[in-house]
């Protein structure tokens, strides 16, 4: 079966400046890819080639099989939800969602079946006689993906779709949209610079920076297995803790010796087979450094760390140290021993870590 | 500025806080006075008789109303040669602005749609280039339009002075309509688009159902601008097309005959009236645009 | 062909006028300043002959007079109205009750032709039968206002008649800029205890300084293209005395049939404006694309 989305070797430039370099994606039937990226990272400029609102300068794209480099926007057999909804302002909600079957040529009778359907499926019946300006910032969502939907189209595309409503209705718009996908078995392509949203929706992220993609990969995969500094700083909140070390063989694996302020350096050593350079940069996530009396694997190592602030946010509680001349957070339990100013006894899960090379960012392991 | 002002003034000193305000009031009528005066004593002289308006005061009220100057003025005074009065004036001045607001109207709104949505390069230079246009002083085109109009047998035409009036609108509407869109989202154009519109569907559909305000502004506006003009008028029409405002001057500046000042009063209401009712009608529209553009928001 | 018909639409459709402007605005332009060097009388003449029509030009004493009228009228119209214009602004900022009624009445004026404006202040001012004559009516025998008619005190009558057409628009400008000043600033400025005069003359003039450019701009207009206004209140006189630049030229152009003079009038009330609009137009564009 042919990729539902295939990008190949894209290039985009705007005049001299180039947006878009080299972009090779695809996705399967059913898939929900996520775009993530900072601003300015070309994530829309992207998503607007795909939808052939933007003309690409070099490479192809093809939507269903079908090669789709110069074809018009209206011919794609897409679905866009833009992230001010853009709906017509004049228009009743109903023909919001019926003009691109009027536009088409479709007879009445359809257009009003699809109407329907599209209506009880996102539970805006009682909408649909208002005008945008009468809805709510979620319903004025909910009309904009009606109108996606009625289309039945190969691939939906989503430009920050959630970006304009206040935290509480985007946690809840999330959740509808996952089980709408999940619902419709559509393929579905998304823009957004939030990555919890990324990590939440995605069966597939890609994730860019300046026109170039970091990383693709699963939502898993990005988070456990970063591919550069990049990623790894970006994705997951709170960030995940890089540290400059030194990584020196020894003779039951590596030592990774973290320098510290004022104190004598911590030492962990990691068993795995690795071949890494003398100066290395150490990733770990906070949820991989606890308290030592509570965690105990193959992998962990321990060491004694002075805790500068400790921060209690209800089920966890943050603290945060000098490894390495960087702020370390550590994730512990909320009922932890540890103080501000005292040592205490942590862990560091080193089956979880990566290392990075500081020069380039690459992952190493 | 609200509920600024008076409160901050304590309320130990009422009297100097209601003197104050007295004071406010009166400079404000003095003002109206001001404004309202030279529209009064058109209105009077227009209502009195010659005999009257020799031997009376500027500003009192007609001793004995009569309306034989507006009859004059409306079928029988003289603009030069002919004695019709302002009557084919006035209705030349209609056949002038009412197609000439409608077409400027209609390509201002086309191009403000085009620069403002479907940015090409060199989109925004032309709209430079047209928005000087705007600027420049009429005296400067007079002499070659008068060849050119000459040229395509137009001159001293109606349809001579619609097509003046239109391309010289152009600049003004353009950027009228350009403003006005240029804060629509491109995103609706965009959904548009995907939706399957092409450029005059989505302008059709979309676009011009949302300008009902500016249509009205610049309509207002080009009717004051086209109405009012004298300039075209004078240098590009003959006898028999002269629009309503050449027929005034031509009234009131005429050597022969004695000076029939309640006539010429008469004669500039007539000529005033469409724009002033436009005004009183729908005057905060008015407003809007002439501020449109030249307050920075 | 349909596609590139599609592709091509937008610009197809601003074509027209694009082509309208350039011709009509720009090409004109080009053939007035073509004219101007030429020795063109009653028909155009096509030789460049260099720059004798501006040597005429600005050896004639009535061009002299035309265009330091221009200077005396266009300062005072533009210093008076917009002096004028911000004291009605502020005045009726003031939570006035008939706010509504009298912004309508300072504001009519605008709605008139300047030809009917003209005719109106002509007849107030006639000096045997308007105003000189009522208030001598009322007992002062010996007022004279008959500025009307003298060559020295004219110009004056076109700077009162522009002012009362156009300082409602000055308001109107500056009534929207004053309200447009944040609030909270003002808040802060009356918790400081600054008293209102204060709070007008610190903070909210100055944070106005675009709209009296844009004022300023409009007005310099208004009276560089003063046409219509002249020929109806003085008709240029009494003799030439309130001749401006725009009556010379269609004096020139369809009175003496002197085209050449026309031409050099109008390139040099282009370059006025020129020179005034140009440099506001590039930093408005500048600040509004981006």
């Amino acid at each position: 079966m042919s990729k539902i989305l295939e990008i190949n070797n894209l290039f985009k430039s705007y005049g001299p400046v180039e947006i878009l370099k080299d972009i090779n994606v695809s996705i399967d039937q059913g898939d929900f890819l996520v775009l993530v990226g900072p601003s300015g990272c070309g994530k829309s400029t992207l998503l607007n080639c795909i939808a052939g609102l933007e003309p690409i300068t070099s490479g192809n794209l093809s939507i269903g099989g079908q090669d789709m480099t110069t074809v018009s926007p209206k011919d794609r057999d897409i679905a866009m939800v833009f992230q001010s909804y853009a709906l017509y302002p004049t228009m009743t909600v109903a023909k919001n969602i019926t003009f691109g079957m009027k536009v088409r040529g479709v007879d009445q009778a359809t257009q009003d079946e699809k109407l329907a359907y599209v209506a009880q499926q996102l539970q805006i019946e009682p909408l649909l006689k208002r005008k945008p300006g009468q809805l709510s910032g979620g319903q004025r969502q909910r009309v904009a993906m009606g109108r996606a939907l009625v289309r039945d189209p190969k691939l939906f595309l989503f430009d920050e779709p959630l970006s304009n409503l206040d935290a509480k209705l985007r946690v809840e718009m999330r959740t509808e949209l996952k089980a709408l996908h999940q619902r419709l078995g559509a393929s579905m392509v998304y823009v957004t610079h939030d990555q919890i949203e990324a990590m939440t929706l995605a069966t597939k992220i890609v994730v860019m920076k300046g026109g170039i993609i970091q990383q693709i990969g699963t939502p898993a995969e990005i988070y456990n297995r970063p591919a550069n500094l990049f990623v790894a700083d970006f994705m997951g909140s709170p960030a995940m803790n890089l540290i400059p070390a030194k990584a020196v063989k020894n003779g039951i694996g590596t030592a990774i010796q973290i320098e510290r302020n004022g104190n004598t350096p911590i030492v962990l050593s990691d068993t795995k087979n690795l071949d890494l350079p003398e100066d290395v940069i150490l990733g770990v996530r906070p949820e991989d450094i606890s308290d030592a009396s509570l965690r105990a694997n193959n992998e962990t190592q321990e060491a004694d760390c002075v805790i500068e602030i400790v921060e209690p946010a209800g089920a966890d509680t943050f603290a945060v140290m000098e490894l390495g001349g960087k702020h370390v957070t550590a994730r512990l339990h909320s009922e932890t021993s540890a103080k501000a100013g005292e040592t205490q006894r942590l862990a560091f899960d080193l089956g979880k870590v990566s290392y990075f090379a500081p020069d380039t960012g690459k992952r190493l392991n | 500025m609200a509920d600024y002002s008076m409160h901050t003034v304590r309320n130990n000193n009422p009297i100097g806080k209601i003197a104050l305000r007295w004071g406010l009031y009166v400079m404000l009528g003095i003002f109206a006075v001001f404004y309202l005066m030279p529209f009064f004593v058109m209105l009077t002289t227009s209502l009195k008789s010659l005999d009257e308006i020799r031997t009376g005061d500027l500003i009192s009220l007609p001793r004995e109303v009569t309306l034989d100057a507006w009859r004059t003025a409306w079928s029988g005074a003289c603009t030069g040669i002919q004695c019709e009065g302002m009557r084919p004036y006035f209705w030349n001045s209609m056949l002038i602005a009412i197609p000439g607001v409608a077409i400027s109207t209609l390509l201002g709104a086309l191009n403000g749609y085009v620069v403002s949505q479907w940015k090409f390069r060199g989109a925004n230079i032309i709209f430079s280039l047209m928005l000087f246009g705007c600027f420049i002083p009429f005296q400067v085109v007079l002499l070659p339009m008068a060849r050119v109009l000459g040229m395509m047998g137009i001159a001293g035409t109606i349809p001579g002075l619609i097509f003046v009036h239109v391309i010289y609108g152009l600049g003004f509407t353009t950027l009228f309509f350009r403003n006005y869109y240029v804060s629509i989202p491109s995103e609706l154009t965009k959904a548009a688009k995907v939706d399957g519109a092409g450029f005059f569907r989505i302008f059709w559909s979309i676009f011009l159902p949302l300008s009902i305000p500016i249509i009205v502004v610049t309509v207002i506006w080009q009717f004051t601008q086209i109405w009012n003009d004298f300039l075209f008028g004078v240098s590009f029409s003959q006898a028999g097309t002269q629009p309503v405002t050449v027929a005034l001057n031509n009234i009131v500046n005429s050597t022969t005959g004695v000076k029939e000042y309640n006539v010429d009063m008469a004669a500039a209401i007539i000529a005033a009236l469409p724009t002033l009712l436009v005004y009183v009608v729908a005057g905060k529209y008015f407003v809007r645009g002439l501020t449109a553009g030249s307050v920075k928001g | 062909m349909f596609k590139w018909l599609e592709e091509n639409t937008p610009k197809l459709v601003l074509a027209p006028s694009f082509i309208a402007v350039m011709v009509f605005v720009y090409g004109f332009i080009a053939w007035t300043a073509w004219v101007s060097l030429t020795r063109s009388r009653l028909l155009p003449k096509y030789e460049i002959d260099g720059f004798i029509q501006y040597d005429r030009l600005f050896a004639s004493p009535r061009w002299d007079t035309a265009f330091g009228n221009l200077f005396i009228f266009g300062i005072l119209f533009i210093v008076i109205a917009m002096i004028l214009g911000l004291l009605l602004a502020i005045l009726l900022d003031q939570n006035i009750r008939t706010e509504g009624a009298l912004r309508t009445i300072y504001l009519y004026p605008m709605a008139l032709s300047m030809i009917v404006t003209g005719t109106a202040w002509k007849w107030i001012l006639n000096p045997g039968l308007g105003l000189e004559a009522t208030v001598r009516g009322w007992g002062f025998e010996n007022f004279t206002f008959d500025w009307l008619v003298n060559p020295d005190m004219a110009i004056y009558t076109i700077v009162i008649a522009a002012i009362w057409q156009s300082s409602g628009f000055v308001m109107a400008l500056f009534l929207a800029g004053l309200r447009s000043v944040d609030g909270e600033i003002i808040k802060a400025a009356q918790v400081d205890g600054i008293p209102t005069w204060r709070v007008y003359t610190a903070i909210i003039i100055p944070s106005m300084a675009p709209i009296f450019l844009s004022a300023f701009i409009v007005l310099s207009h208004l009276a560089i293209k003063s046409f219509d206004l002249v020929i109806a209140l003085t008709g240029g006189g009494p003799g030439y005395a309130t001749d401006l630049p725009a009556t010379y030229m269609y004096a020139m152009a369809f009175s003496r049939g002197d085209i050449g003079q026309a031409a050099s009038s109008a390139m040099i009330m282009m370059m006025v404006v020129f020179t005034i609009v140009v440099p506001y137009l590039y930093s408005e564009l500048r600040s509004k694309d981006g």
